[in-house]
Protein backbone atom coordinates (compact mmCIF):
# COMPACT_ATOMS: atom_id res chain seq x y z
CA UNK A 1 0.00 0.00 0.00
CA UNK A 2 1.31 3.55 -0.97
CA UNK A 3 1.96 5.94 1.88
CA UNK A 4 -0.52 8.32 0.51
CA UNK A 5 -3.16 5.82 0.92
CA UNK A 6 -2.07 4.56 3.95
CA UNK A 7 -2.20 8.42 5.40
CA UNK A 8 -6.04 9.02 4.13
CA UNK A 9 -7.20 5.46 6.17
CA UNK A 10 -5.30 6.75 8.91
CA UNK A 11 -6.43 10.83 8.33
CA UNK A 12 -10.17 9.77 7.86
CA UNK A 13 -10.30 7.38 10.83
CA UNK A 14 -9.59 10.31 13.00
CA UNK A 15 -11.56 12.61 11.17
CA UNK A 16 -14.63 10.40 12.43
CA UNK A 17 -13.54 9.85 15.82
CA UNK A 18 -12.64 13.41 16.20
CA UNK A 19 -15.36 15.37 14.64
CA UNK A 20 -18.08 14.06 16.58
CA UNK A 21 -15.27 14.92 20.17
CA UNK A 22 -15.28 18.14 18.75
CA UNK A 23 -18.36 19.64 17.59
CA UNK A 24 -19.58 18.11 21.34
CA UNK A 25 -16.84 20.39 22.88
CA UNK A 26 -18.36 23.30 21.02
CA UNK A 27 -21.82 22.72 22.99
CA UNK A 28 -23.51 25.13 24.56
CA UNK A 29 -25.17 22.97 27.26
CA UNK A 30 -21.49 22.73 28.59
CA UNK A 31 -21.98 26.26 29.92
CA UNK A 32 -24.17 24.55 32.52
CA UNK A 33 -22.57 22.25 33.03
CA UNK A 34 -20.01 21.19 36.11
CA UNK A 35 -16.05 19.28 35.44
CA UNK A 36 -17.72 15.76 36.61
CA UNK A 37 -20.70 15.81 34.30
CA UNK A 38 -18.40 17.40 31.06
CA UNK A 39 -16.11 14.48 32.13
CA UNK A 40 -18.82 11.73 31.99
CA UNK A 41 -20.23 12.91 28.67
CA UNK A 42 -17.39 12.97 26.93
CA UNK A 43 -15.87 9.38 28.18
CA UNK A 44 -19.17 8.08 26.98
CA UNK A 45 -18.26 10.01 23.69
CA UNK A 46 -14.70 8.60 23.75
CA UNK A 47 -16.13 5.35 24.32
CA UNK A 48 -18.07 4.86 21.22
CA UNK A 49 -14.81 6.41 19.53
CA UNK A 50 -12.67 3.35 20.38
CA UNK A 51 -15.70 1.39 19.57
CA UNK A 52 -15.00 1.97 15.75
CA UNK A 53 -11.33 1.66 16.46
CA UNK A 54 -11.85 -1.95 17.79
CA UNK A 55 -13.36 -4.41 14.60
CA UNK A 56 -11.02 -2.46 12.29
CA UNK A 57 -8.05 -3.15 14.48
CA UNK A 58 -8.55 -6.71 14.81
CA UNK A 59 -9.89 -7.04 11.27
CA UNK A 60 -5.99 -5.82 10.40
CA UNK A 61 -8.41 -2.65 7.93
CA UNK A 62 -5.74 -0.36 9.79
CA UNK A 63 -2.81 -0.27 7.59
CA UNK A 64 0.98 0.27 9.21
CA UNK A 65 0.32 -2.71 11.64
CA UNK A 66 1.10 -5.97 11.79
CA UNK A 67 -1.45 -8.50 12.73
CA UNK A 68 0.14 -9.46 15.79
CA UNK A 69 0.33 -5.65 16.79
CA UNK A 70 -3.48 -5.23 15.62
CA UNK A 71 -4.38 -7.39 18.00
CA UNK A 72 -2.43 -5.67 20.91
CA UNK A 73 -3.76 -2.47 20.14
CA UNK A 74 -7.38 -4.59 19.87
CA UNK A 75 -6.50 -5.75 23.83
CA UNK A 76 -5.10 -2.13 25.26
CA UNK A 77 -8.28 -0.41 23.21
CA UNK A 78 -11.03 -3.03 24.83
CA UNK A 79 -8.73 -2.12 27.81
CA UNK A 80 -9.73 1.79 27.13
CA UNK A 81 -12.94 1.13 26.29
CA UNK A 82 -14.02 -0.96 29.87
CA UNK A 83 -11.67 2.41 31.76
CA UNK A 84 -14.17 5.01 29.60
CA UNK A 85 -17.16 3.45 30.10
CA UNK A 86 -16.51 2.92 33.92
CA UNK A 87 -15.30 6.94 34.09
CA UNK A 88 -18.79 7.76 32.20
CA UNK A 89 -20.78 5.71 35.12
CA UNK A 90 -18.90 7.25 37.97
CA UNK A 91 -18.88 10.25 36.50
CA UNK A 92 -22.70 10.75 36.26
CA UNK A 93 -23.13 8.70 39.71
CA UNK A 94 -21.06 11.57 41.07
CA UNK A 95 -23.35 14.37 38.81
CA UNK A 96 -26.74 12.58 40.18
CA UNK A 97 -26.59 9.28 42.41
CA UNK A 98 -30.31 9.20 42.27
CA UNK A 99 -30.30 9.01 38.54
CA UNK A 100 -27.74 6.89 37.75
CA UNK A 101 -28.62 4.08 40.40
CA UNK A 102 -32.67 4.08 38.44
CA UNK A 103 -30.61 3.63 35.39
CA UNK A 104 -28.67 0.38 36.46
CA UNK A 105 -31.49 -0.95 38.20
CA UNK A 106 -33.23 -0.50 35.51
CA UNK A 107 -36.09 1.40 36.85
CA UNK A 108 -34.87 4.99 34.84
CA UNK A 109 -37.81 7.16 32.94
CA UNK A 110 -35.45 7.71 30.08
CA UNK A 111 -35.72 5.13 27.38
CA UNK A 112 -31.85 5.23 26.33
CA UNK A 113 -30.72 3.84 30.27
CA UNK A 114 -31.24 0.34 30.23
CA UNK A 115 -29.46 0.08 26.05
CA UNK A 116 -26.52 1.33 27.52
CA UNK A 117 -26.78 -0.23 31.04
CA UNK A 118 -27.13 -3.25 29.24
CA UNK A 119 -24.10 -2.28 26.73
CA UNK A 120 -21.64 -2.16 30.13
CA UNK A 121 -22.33 -5.27 31.24
CA UNK A 122 -21.37 -6.90 27.52
CA UNK A 123 -18.42 -4.94 27.83
CA UNK A 124 -17.08 -5.49 31.62
CA UNK A 125 -18.18 -9.52 30.37
CA UNK A 126 -15.73 -9.03 27.17
CA UNK A 127 -12.92 -7.81 29.52
CA UNK A 128 -13.31 -9.96 32.15
CA UNK A 129 -13.53 -13.31 29.48
CA UNK A 130 -10.26 -11.80 27.64
CA UNK A 131 -8.24 -11.89 30.87
CA UNK A 132 -9.71 -15.19 32.42
CA UNK A 133 -10.03 -17.48 28.91
CA UNK A 134 -6.65 -18.90 28.57
CA UNK A 135 -6.78 -19.91 32.62
CA UNK A 136 -10.89 -21.58 31.69
CA UNK A 137 -9.21 -22.75 29.46
CA UNK A 138 -11.94 -21.45 26.86
CA UNK A 139 -11.72 -23.43 22.83
CA UNK A 140 -10.99 -20.48 20.42
CA UNK A 141 -14.11 -20.81 18.66
CA UNK A 142 -16.03 -21.22 21.56
CA UNK A 143 -13.96 -17.41 22.77
CA UNK A 144 -14.72 -15.90 19.41
CA UNK A 145 -18.14 -16.77 19.38
CA UNK A 146 -19.19 -15.31 22.76
CA UNK A 147 -17.34 -12.56 21.82
CA UNK A 148 -18.99 -11.53 18.78
CA UNK A 149 -22.67 -12.29 20.18
CA UNK A 150 -21.18 -9.55 22.98
CA UNK A 151 -20.11 -7.23 20.80
CA UNK A 152 -23.23 -7.24 18.78
CA UNK A 153 -25.29 -6.33 22.25
CA UNK A 154 -22.44 -3.84 22.76
CA UNK A 155 -22.36 -1.92 19.39
CA UNK A 156 -26.47 -2.37 19.22
CA UNK A 157 -26.47 -1.05 22.97
CA UNK A 158 -24.35 2.05 22.89
CA UNK A 159 -25.55 3.16 19.45
CA UNK A 160 -29.11 2.83 20.37
CA UNK A 161 -28.16 4.60 24.04
CA UNK A 162 -26.26 7.35 22.24
CA UNK A 163 -29.00 8.16 19.58
CA UNK A 164 -31.79 8.68 21.82
CA UNK A 165 -29.73 10.82 24.56
CA UNK A 166 -30.46 14.02 24.24
CA UNK A 167 -26.89 15.68 25.73
CA UNK A 168 -23.82 17.20 24.37
CA UNK A 169 -23.37 15.40 21.37
CA UNK A 170 -24.13 17.24 18.01
CA UNK A 171 -27.01 15.94 16.29
CA UNK A 172 -25.34 14.86 12.48
CA UNK A 173 -21.30 13.69 13.71
CA UNK A 174 -23.47 11.59 16.21
CA UNK A 175 -25.48 10.00 13.98
CA UNK A 176 -22.41 9.73 11.58
CA UNK A 177 -20.23 8.23 14.06
CA UNK A 178 -22.85 5.80 15.03
CA UNK A 179 -23.45 4.88 11.10
CA UNK A 180 -19.71 4.00 11.02
CA UNK A 181 -19.38 1.66 14.11
CA UNK A 182 -22.06 -0.10 13.02
CA UNK A 183 -20.69 -0.23 9.15
CA UNK A 184 -17.82 -1.50 10.75
CA UNK A 185 -18.74 -4.18 13.15
CA UNK A 186 -21.05 -5.01 10.48
CA UNK A 187 -18.59 -5.73 8.02
CA UNK A 188 -16.12 -7.14 10.27
CA UNK A 189 -18.11 -9.89 11.27
CA UNK A 190 -19.51 -10.60 7.95
CA UNK A 191 -15.29 -11.15 6.69
CA UNK A 192 -15.02 -13.67 10.03
CA UNK A 193 -17.50 -16.16 8.74
CA UNK A 194 -16.95 -17.82 12.37
CA UNK A 195 -20.63 -18.35 13.25
CA UNK A 196 -20.79 -19.87 9.30
CA UNK A 197 -18.35 -22.55 8.90
CA UNK A 198 -16.26 -24.53 11.21
CA UNK A 199 -12.96 -24.27 10.48
CA UNK A 200 -13.22 -22.02 7.72
CA UNK A 201 -9.62 -20.99 6.94
CA UNK A 202 -9.52 -17.53 8.21
CA UNK A 203 -11.16 -18.57 11.33
CA UNK A 204 -8.18 -21.16 11.79
CA UNK A 205 -5.56 -19.13 11.01
CA UNK A 206 -6.71 -15.87 13.50
CA UNK A 207 -7.28 -18.29 16.19
CA UNK A 208 -3.81 -20.36 15.59
CA UNK A 209 -2.15 -17.05 15.92
CA UNK B 1 -73.95 -33.17 21.08
CA UNK B 2 -72.01 -30.23 20.03
CA UNK B 3 -68.66 -30.09 19.16
CA UNK B 4 -66.22 -27.38 19.91
CA UNK B 5 -63.90 -26.70 17.02
CA UNK B 6 -60.58 -25.08 17.57
CA UNK B 7 -59.10 -23.23 14.65
CA UNK B 8 -57.67 -20.52 14.77
CA UNK B 9 -60.65 -17.66 14.02
CA UNK B 10 -62.44 -19.87 16.94
CA UNK B 11 -59.54 -19.14 18.90
CA UNK B 12 -58.62 -15.48 18.23
CA UNK B 13 -62.13 -14.06 18.77
CA UNK B 14 -62.28 -16.18 21.65
CA UNK B 15 -59.43 -14.68 22.80
CA UNK B 16 -60.04 -11.72 21.81
CA UNK B 17 -63.31 -11.98 23.90
CA UNK B 18 -61.60 -12.56 26.68
CA UNK B 19 -59.06 -9.79 26.58
CA UNK B 20 -61.67 -7.18 25.74
CA UNK B 21 -64.03 -8.87 28.88
CA UNK B 22 -60.14 -8.67 30.99
CA UNK B 23 -59.57 -5.06 30.04
CA UNK B 24 -62.98 -3.78 30.53
CA UNK B 25 -63.01 -4.95 33.82
CA UNK B 26 -60.23 -3.63 34.80
CA UNK B 27 -61.08 -0.24 33.11
CA UNK B 28 -64.11 0.09 34.42
CA UNK B 29 -64.03 0.36 38.53
CA UNK B 30 -61.71 3.54 37.62
CA UNK B 31 -64.51 4.68 35.58
CA UNK B 32 -67.16 4.34 38.18
CA UNK B 33 -65.07 6.02 40.69
CA UNK B 34 -64.48 8.53 38.60
CA UNK B 35 -61.14 10.48 38.41
CA UNK B 36 -58.35 8.25 39.04
CA UNK B 37 -55.29 9.69 41.34
CA UNK B 38 -52.22 10.57 38.90
CA UNK B 39 -49.31 7.94 39.74
CA UNK B 40 -45.67 9.46 40.66
CA UNK B 41 -43.37 9.02 37.79
CA UNK B 42 -40.16 6.88 37.85
CA UNK B 43 -37.58 9.26 38.95
CA UNK B 44 -39.99 12.14 39.85
CA UNK B 45 -38.43 12.02 43.03
CA UNK B 46 -34.77 12.09 42.25
CA UNK B 47 -32.90 15.46 43.75
CA UNK B 48 -35.94 16.40 45.97
CA UNK B 49 -35.11 18.65 48.64
CA UNK B 50 -38.00 18.94 51.21
CA UNK B 51 -39.65 22.43 52.15
CA UNK B 52 -38.39 24.46 49.27
CA UNK B 53 -39.86 28.08 50.29
CA UNK B 54 -42.59 29.75 48.26
CA UNK B 55 -41.14 31.97 46.13
CA UNK B 56 -42.59 34.77 43.57
CA UNK B 57 -39.98 33.75 41.05
CA UNK B 58 -36.96 31.48 41.04
CA UNK B 59 -33.89 32.87 40.13
CA UNK B 60 -33.82 35.13 37.22
CA UNK B 61 -37.06 33.15 35.57
CA UNK B 62 -37.75 32.89 31.95
CA UNK B 63 -39.17 29.67 31.84
CA UNK B 64 -42.84 28.76 32.94
CA UNK B 65 -44.21 25.88 35.24
CA UNK B 66 -47.62 25.76 35.59
CA UNK B 67 -50.11 22.85 35.97
CA UNK B 68 -53.54 21.91 38.04
CA UNK B 69 -54.29 20.35 41.03
CA UNK B 70 -57.65 18.64 41.50
CA UNK B 71 -59.46 16.11 43.86
CA UNK B 72 -59.66 12.03 42.87
CA UNK B 73 -63.10 10.95 42.01
CA UNK B 74 -64.87 13.93 41.34
CA UNK B 75 -62.13 16.40 39.87
CA UNK B 76 -63.04 19.20 41.58
CA UNK B 77 -60.23 22.13 41.71
CA UNK B 78 -57.89 22.19 45.01
CA UNK B 79 -56.85 25.63 46.53
CA UNK B 80 -54.17 26.81 48.16
CA UNK B 81 -52.33 23.25 47.67
CA UNK B 82 -48.68 24.02 48.14
CA UNK B 83 -46.08 22.55 45.04
CA UNK B 84 -42.64 22.42 45.00
CA UNK B 85 -40.83 22.65 41.77
CA UNK B 86 -36.77 21.94 40.54
CA UNK B 87 -34.53 21.47 37.69
CA UNK B 88 -31.42 21.62 35.89
CA UNK B 89 -31.67 25.45 34.80
CA UNK B 90 -29.27 27.44 32.98
CA UNK B 91 -28.76 29.02 36.56
CA UNK B 92 -27.86 25.69 38.55
CA UNK B 93 -28.08 22.02 39.04
CA UNK B 94 -30.94 19.73 39.91
CA UNK B 95 -29.79 19.42 43.61
CA UNK B 96 -28.72 22.93 44.53
CA UNK B 97 -30.99 25.41 46.47
CA UNK B 98 -31.28 27.65 44.42
CA UNK B 99 -32.51 25.30 41.88
CA UNK B 100 -35.51 24.53 43.97
CA UNK B 101 -39.50 26.57 44.87
CA UNK B 102 -42.71 26.23 45.81
CA UNK B 103 -45.74 27.94 44.84
CA UNK B 104 -49.43 27.97 46.01
CA UNK B 105 -52.66 26.54 43.84
CA UNK B 106 -55.48 29.08 43.30
CA UNK B 107 -58.98 29.09 43.15
CA UNK B 108 -59.67 27.38 40.56
CA UNK B 109 -56.50 24.41 41.43
CA UNK B 110 -54.25 26.11 38.85
CA UNK B 111 -50.71 27.07 39.33
CA UNK B 112 -48.00 29.00 37.60
CA UNK B 113 -44.56 29.61 38.60
CA UNK B 114 -41.41 31.25 36.43
CA UNK B 115 -38.38 29.78 36.68
CA UNK B 116 -34.90 29.56 34.83
CA UNK B 117 -34.95 28.27 31.36
CA UNK B 118 -34.86 24.25 31.66
CA UNK B 119 -31.72 22.02 29.72
CA UNK B 120 -31.29 18.72 29.31
CA UNK B 121 -29.55 17.01 31.83
CA UNK B 122 -29.44 12.43 32.10
CA UNK B 123 -30.25 12.69 28.46
CA UNK B 124 -33.61 14.50 28.18
CA UNK B 125 -35.16 18.20 29.15
CA UNK B 126 -37.34 17.59 31.79
CA UNK B 127 -38.47 19.00 35.15
CA UNK B 128 -39.67 17.86 38.86
CA UNK B 129 -42.77 18.62 40.73
CA UNK B 130 -43.65 17.40 44.09
CA UNK B 131 -46.92 17.59 45.87
CA UNK B 132 -45.73 16.44 49.62
CA UNK B 133 -47.96 18.16 52.28
CA UNK B 134 -49.56 15.43 54.07
CA UNK B 135 -53.11 15.98 53.54
CA UNK B 136 -53.14 14.10 50.20
CA UNK B 137 -50.75 11.05 49.12
CA UNK B 138 -47.54 12.09 48.10
CA UNK B 139 -47.13 12.15 43.90
CA UNK B 140 -43.87 13.69 42.61
CA UNK B 141 -43.94 14.01 38.63
CA UNK B 142 -41.47 14.15 36.03
CA UNK B 143 -42.84 15.91 33.01
CA UNK B 144 -40.29 15.93 29.78
CA UNK B 145 -40.28 18.60 27.24
CA UNK B 146 -40.70 17.93 23.79
CA UNK B 147 -37.94 20.11 22.40
CA UNK B 148 -35.20 21.56 24.56
CA UNK B 149 -36.46 24.86 22.78
CA UNK B 150 -39.25 25.27 24.54
CA UNK B 151 -39.78 27.71 27.71
CA UNK B 152 -42.67 26.23 29.39
CA UNK B 153 -44.03 23.13 30.90
CA UNK B 154 -47.18 21.70 32.42
CA UNK B 155 -47.97 19.02 35.04
CA UNK B 156 -51.14 18.27 36.00
CA UNK B 157 -51.91 16.32 39.64
CA UNK B 158 -54.56 14.11 41.04
CA UNK B 159 -54.59 14.05 44.49
CA UNK B 160 -56.03 11.34 46.96
CA UNK B 161 -56.71 11.64 50.25
CA UNK B 162 -54.87 9.92 52.44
Amino acid sequence: MRLAQVAVIWAALATAVCVPIAAAAASPLLAWRGPVYIVAGFAGIIALGLMLVQPLLIAGYLPGLSAYRGRRAHHWVGGALAVAVVVHVGALWITSPPDMIDALFFSSPTPFSPWGVIAMWAIFAVALLAAVRRRLGLRPRTWRIGHMLLAIVIVVGSVVHAILVEGTMETVSKAALCVLVLAAAIKVMAGLRVLKKRGSLRVESIARR
Amino acid sequence: MSTVILNRRNLLAAGGSVLAAGVSGLLLPAHAEGLAPTPSMPGGSNNYREGAAIVDRIGKGGFWMSGTVRRAGDGGPLAGQRIQIWAHTIEGQEHEPQSHGATLTDKNGAFRLEMPQIIPIFGQPHGHLAYDSGEFKTVFLRPVMRSAKETSLEAHFVLQPV
